[in-house]
């Protein structure tokens, strides 16, 4: 990114790293005029942990759980992720049963993630019922998730060869019931905050991403999707038994913040399709496959892309043959689409980066790593 | 109308009283120290009162409860925000321009305070009969934006600064449509003043009386309103998500306090002008013929007539507030311009045709 020299006339304004709309510590520079936006620039590294050189400290099955903390809201998918590269190394596969739980587990944490998504995304266009609307349910997911993996959050479930135990016995008659009731509230999410107008006034058209600049930035995820690009690994590349369920891609070809947001809602009810064919039939068996204590890969580069529910996370190691791995590196979602705000800044007014930055649904902890 | 006559009485008992002990123009002083202590009094009431009342009411348009803590069912929560405003320390920017900075929520609040002056609460329940009284309130309402201007510029923060600015264009756009749709009712009623309109819809108020252009006028006065608030959909110049706190970024403590005070106020006396001029004030609803019902509702006394009129309109603009998403600035001038000023000033001829034709009840 070009140096810019600040001109006389020109307004600069710091948003962030402490800033309500940023949902974390971005720091974007903006260039202003009025309230035009001529130009930013977004500064990274106010929560840089430095996850992937920890990693190389850690052994295998324990620097899966640092991962939790990158994508907090995709927790469940980067310890898939992690677990899956490790398991192409060891050359062993889940069980069935691990598989469909692994893939429960994902999509409910992609709805609990969309939820948040959406109330925060009222939130920042200034309308603040739909958070508590979206935390109803979402509440119920993150119960469920704490039954079965003893937390809320960074839920550290999923592991190489399974997951760490088997699920609680009220897990599928939960999990019934808030497929229920989720279905019977969709429509409240269209009622309260799609179909109002000023909503469509402030998306439609705004924040246009082409299919062209979504693939040169890199973007996946919805946010590429919505400018009509096919990216969604558990298509592409399927993993974990996905090529078992039944589910559409979601595209839309329009690129503008309304298509994202529609888009998040349509994957919504993706994940409960999925969810509701799985729930029925999880198989009997063992949860995990039994691996030593300490797992050493053989000396090679692996590979793993998963889709979170901000798009493609790829977990790339590097092994030596020791007990740690020698490089592990991630290619996160949220760095990519970030690229994406930039061009998407010019001319924009302030108002305008807002529900951009609200559709590309960042999370900062997923940047810096 | 048994309560408003008493109340009455005891002014006129007060003033008496008070001008058989000191020189009628000390007496004078006293009863203008006295009304302003009650305004003041009242304004302040109605200001906790409201905003324990919105928090109530948005929780339940959460689906959460609402302050519940403090008293019963959380009722001193307000109060116990005032104590605690009232302790905090009021901070002062560094390179603020310090008297602007301090002068601001004064000039704010006491021009809130001042636009309660013609209100008619009930029957003889008014600290001043102005025969402008609605174009005083649209006249003083509008200095609002000074104090506004004055706090975004000396906080000297480039968040308060943008804050301001978009309240300025905010309030000075509204005011236009706001006063406006006023018109309509004032050429109907052929007078300014607060009694004089209400003495006009003593058989049926105007929005039910005046057709269309009154409910035009209706409508576009409660959208109006909500934007001169600057309250959502148009709290544009504090939207905390883009400009973390607006003009009022900087004030802490009790300035902060004052800020949040005359919207409160503003909020109310708005309530009221509209309860006032649109819904016949204390006016008690009438339906022509029906001669038992109409009795009934002269028992009601005038002032909670009133008081219920205003609580209705506050009503929608809380409900607004706590479902609506915020408007970019660009779409809220277009609204304004471009879709409600022509509708208004149509709306005006189509009104004038009409009071000179006579054509209403």
């Amino acid at each position: 990114m070009e140096t810019k020299d600040i001109k006389r006339d020109e307004f600069v304004i710091n948003v962030g790293p402490q800033h309500p709309s940023t949902h974390g510590v971005l720091r974007l520079e903006l260039w202003l005029d009025g309230e035009d936006i001529i130009d930013s620039k977004p500064h990274l590294g106010y929560i840089h942990r430095g996850i992937e050189k920890m990693s190389e400290a850690l052994g295998y099955k324990q620097f899966i759980y640092l991962t939790s903390r990158m994508d907090y809201l995709s927790a469940h998918m980067n310890n898939q992720a992690c677990s899956l590269a490790i398991e192409k190394g060891l050359q062993v596969e889940a069980p069935p049963r691990a598989q469909v739980i692994r893939v429960l587990m994902a999509e409910l944490s992609r709805l609990a993630s969309h939820q948040l998504w959406w109330g925060a995304l009222g939130l920042d266009l200034g309308a603040v019922s739909p958070f508590f609307y979206a935390f109803r349910e979402r509440e119920m997911i993150l119960e469920i998730f704490e039954e079965t993996c003893g937390s809320r959050l960074t839920m550290n479930y999923i592991t190489p060869g399974g997951v760490v135990n088997d699920l609680h016995p009220d897990f599928v008659k939960k999990v019934k019931k808030l497929i229920e009731q989720l279905k019977g509230n969709l429509h409240e999410y269209d009622q309260l905050l799609t179909g109002n107008a000023i909503l469509q006034a402030r998306t439609r058209g705004v924040g246009k991403l082409t299919a062209e600049d979504a693939i040169s930035l890199g973007c996946t995820g919805p946010v590429a999707r919505a400018s009509g690009v096919k990216c969604d690994v558990r298509k592409l590349h399927p993993y974990d038994g996905y090529d078992k369920v039944d589910f559409e891609e979601v595209l839309n070809d329009k690129g503008d913040n309304f298509a994202r947001y529609w888009l998040r809602i349509a994957e919504m009810e993706q994940s409960i399709r999925i969810i509701e064919q799985l729930i029925d039939n999880i198989p009997e068996g063992s949860y995990r496959e039994k691996l030593k204590g300490v797992v050493k890969l053989p000396a090679g580069e692996y590979y793993q892309r998963v889709e979170t529910a901000r798009g493609e996370l790829g977990v790339y190691i590097v092994s030596d043959g020791k007990k740690e791995p020698y490089r592990v590196r991630f290619r996160t979602p949220n760095f990519s689409n970030l690229n994406a705000l930039r061009p998407m800044l010019k001319g924009a007014k302030i108002g305008d980066m807002v529900s951009m930055m609200a559709t590309l649904d960042l999370i900062i902890p997923d940047i810096d790593r | 109308m048994q309560l408003s006559i008493s109340l009455l009485e005891i002014t006129r008992a007060i003033d008496s009283w008070l001008n058989s002990i000191f020189h009628p123009h000390v007496a004078f002083g006293i009863e203008l120290v006295l009304a302003g202590v009650a305004v003041i009094l009242l304004v302040v009431a109605m200001a906790v009162l409201m905003v324990y009342a919105e928090r109530k009411l948005a929780g339940f348009m959460q689906m959460r409860l609402g302050p519940m803590r403090v008293g019963k069912y959380g009722s001193m929560q307000a109060i116990a925000d005032v104590m605690k405003l009232l302790l905090k320390e009021c901070l002062v920017p560094t390179n603020s321009d310090k008297m602007m900075f301090k002068l601001a929520p004064f000039v704010v609040t006491v021009v809130s305070f001042m636009t309660i002056v013609p209100i008619a609460f009930a029957r003889g329940i008014q600290l001043w009969d102005i025969n402008i009284g609605v174009f005083y309130i649209t006249a003083v309402s509008s200095l609002s934006v000074i104090g506004i201007l004055m706090a975004g510029w000396s906080s000297n923060n480039k968040y308060s600064l943008l804050g301001a600015m978009r309240s300025g264009a905010q309030i000075v756009s509204y005011e236009l449509s706001g006063g406006l749709a006023l018109i309509v009712v004032v050429m109907m009623s052929g007078t300014l003043s607060i009694s004089g309109i209400v003495q006009a819809q003593a058989d049926g108020w105007w929005v039910i009386k005046g057709h269309i252009p009154v409910i035009i006028a209706f409508v576009t006065f409660i959208i109006t309103s909500t934007a001169e608030l600057n309250r959502a959909p148009f709290d544009l110049a504090e939207a905390e998500s883009e400009l973390t706190a607006g003009y009022h970024t900087e004030y802490s403590g009790m300035q902060f306090a004052m800020f949040f005070l005359s919207e409160y106020t503003n909020m109310f006396v708005l309530s009221m002008v509209a309860a006032t001029v649109f819904l016949g004030g204390w006016m008690p609803f009438h339906i022509a013929g029906l001669e038992g019902f109409n009795h009934f509702m002269d028992y009601i006394p005038g002032i909670v007539w009133f008081f219920g009129k205003t609580f209705f309109i506050l009503f929608l603009i809380v409900w607004f507030r706590w479902t609506f998403p915020r408007l970019r600035i660009d779409q809220l001038l277009k609204l304004e311009w471009k879709y409600l000023l022509p509708v208004s000033i149509i709306n005006v001829l189509f009104a004038a045709f009409i009071a000179l034709m006579g054509w209403y009840l």
